[in-house]
């Protein structure tokens, strides 16, 4: 049994294997993968009993559910109005000329991808971006450089 | 129709301190059901996630549905763009919600809750456990059987919407049902079902704690109490303010503008846009609507200045709209699809300036036709931006 299978076991030990079950199971896949990969799909709908388009469809539906091979850290940026009028583009621009990636693209290395989000909701401390569940507001080009500097240092 | 207006007034209700919970909570219990429902309806109490269905009504229709197995639903999927005083609540006072939940509860006849927090506000999840662990200690100490635990969202929009929120808690794509049967009839696996935005829940701890009269004695008629609103865009002061219902949106200007306000959007992508001639005749409430339609009043108030594109605004709304639709319904997928594709077209001169009145005619077939309230309100934030900055959509 390879790793990915064992810890589908444990998650649907954990939230059981009920159709309720789901969305737990692949945010905990996504927790440890970073993305849901066709094989992971296809091994929670055999664990869950449910046919692999359920499981495809429910997962594909949810933004943060990502179903393409993510870096360790996903950059999130709020491009919902009040970041972008408050300078959501420059906060990209610092990012992508840092991580010599585009939007959607993820660095050689696996360390980061970087995606556009909807509505973070810190509307009043605009800009915004997540990376993984780490919020950080307020962003100015100088502040990305120096939050993703820390990441760069981070094992992964 | 309302013609008083009110002046803008602060109020201090919401972020009190929660550290009297215990009390409240056995105080409460101790009523009789018939007694809390009437509070809270003579309260006025209107939902304050947008809808403003009243609370009372709510949980009095739950109460008396048949059946044994019952949930109590605490809908913190905060999605709208410009929202986020729910994420303040629990962080601050996590306590009133949790009591709210299990007066509901105790009410309804419901043992179980669930608190449906959205993905984007996943660094909450930890505290919120530690505080629902207190909080269930203390509910078996005096014998009240209720648990509540928490569901995390996965970054969906239209979950937010109650049924969306349903399907999404039953492991299902987050899309809508038809209504009805409400919620308070067949909800989450489809039972009855009491579903609350974590401010209305937050309010009805307000309620059993000092009585009714003083939460209606605030606000004017049909919007009685206090609100949240969450601010932000072109405003020297953006947060999160309570204030009293009722008051003029010049007033509101006045106060939170930069003294060059342009137009404001009341009730997030979903509500209106308001210009600055309408300001005056204009009333934050559930009644004195913008144009007529009943506008979702969730707290969302996002300023913009005269050096803001109304066309910029209008573009990036309906990306919004396009991505979050849940596409399910024909008139909201393909719309949401059509209108920004058509604005485009417009300003670019792809297209002649009279298309944006075959726009709007769309607008109105989906606000008509969309099966949830994510498409029928998609009307709302184009015809009023693109009727009252029509030369912006153009030039």
């Amino acid at each position: 049994m390879d790793s990915l299978h064992k810890r589908i076991i444990a998650l649907a030990d954990l939230h059981g294997r009920t159709r309720e079950s789901l969305l737990p199971i692949l945010q905990g896949v996504v927790e440890y993968d970073n993305y849901l990969s066709q094989k992971s799909m296809v091994e929670i709908s055999k664990e869950l009993d449910l046919p692999a388009s359920e499981v495809y469809g429910t997962a594909t539906f949810y933004s943060f559910l990502e179903h393409r091979k993510m870096g360790k850290f996903t950059i999130r940026v709020c491009k919902t109005i009040s970041c972008s009028m408050k300078g959501k583009n420059q906060i990209l621009l610092a990012i992508k000329e840092m991580l010599k990636i585009d939007i959607g693209q993820t660095t050689q290395d696996g360390r980061f991808s970087l995606v556009e989000t909807n509505c973070l909701g810190w509307c009043h401390k605009a800009p915004a971006m997540v990376i993984n569940h780490e919020v950080f507001t307020e962003l100015t080009p100088e502040k990305v450089r120096g939050i993703l500097g820390e990441y760069m240092k981070k094992e992964i | 129709m309302i013609e008083q207006h009110l002046l803008l007034k602060r109020v201090d209700f919401i972020f009190v301190q929660d550290t009297d919970w215990e009390k409240i909570l056995q105080k409460s219990i101790h009523r009789t059901k018939q007694e809390l429902i009437n509070e809270l309806i003579s309260s006025e109490l209107k939902g304050r996630g947008g809808a403003g269905f009243p609370t009372g009504l709510k949980w009095k229709l739950t109460s008396e549905a048949a059946g044994d197995e019952k949930y109590v639903i605490c809908n913190a999927d905060e999605g709208e763009p410009g929202t986020f005083k729910d994420r303040e609540i629990l962080t601050r006072v996590p306590y009133k919600v949790l009591t709210a939940m299990a007066v509901c509860g105790f009410i309804v006849g419901a043992k179980n809750g669930i608190i449906y927090l959205r993905g984007e506000y996943k660094f909450l999840e930890k505290p919120l456990k530690d505080a629902i662990n207190e909080f269930s200690y203390f509910c078996n100490k005096i014998n009240l059987d209720f648990t509540i635990k928490i569901f995390m969202g996965s970054g969906a929009y239209i979950c937010g919407e109650e049924t969306a929120l349903f399907e999404s808690l039953e492991g299902k794509r987050g899309e809508p049902r038809n209504k009805p049967p409400y919620p308070s009839i067949s909800g989450y696996r489809k039972k009855p079902t009491v579903i609350n935005n974590v401010e209305t829940l937050a309010h009805t701890y307000t309620i059993f704690k000092y009585g009714a009269k003083k939460f209606y004695d605030l606000g004017v008629q049909y919007s009685r109490g206090s609100k949240l609103f969450s601010i932000s865009g072109d405003t020297p002061k953006p947060g999160i303010y309570e204030l009293e219902l009722g008051m003029s949106l010049q007033d509101f200007v006045d106060e939170f503008g930069d003294g060059d306000t342009k137009a404001v959007q009341v009730g997030g992508a979903s509500g209106f846009l308001v210009p600055r001639k309408k300001f005056h005749e204009t009333a934050i409430g559930y009644q004195g609507k913008l144009v007529g339609i009943s506008l979702p009043t969730g707290g969302s108030m996002m300023i913009f200045n005269s050096s803001r594109s109304m066309y910029n605004l209008l573009d990036n709304y309906l990306e919004f709209f396009r991505e979050e639709s849940c596409g399910q319904c024909t008139p909201c997928r393909i719309g949401c699809q059509q209108l920004l594709a058509g604005i485009k077209a417009v300003k670019k001169g792809e297209r002649p300036a009279p298309y944006l009145d075959k726009l709007l005619k769309l607008s109105e077939t989906m606000q008509y036709t969309a099966k949830c309230g994510l498409g029928q309100s998609v009307a709302n934030s184009f015809a009023s931006i693109v009727e009252n900055f029509r030369e912006e959509m153009i030039y």
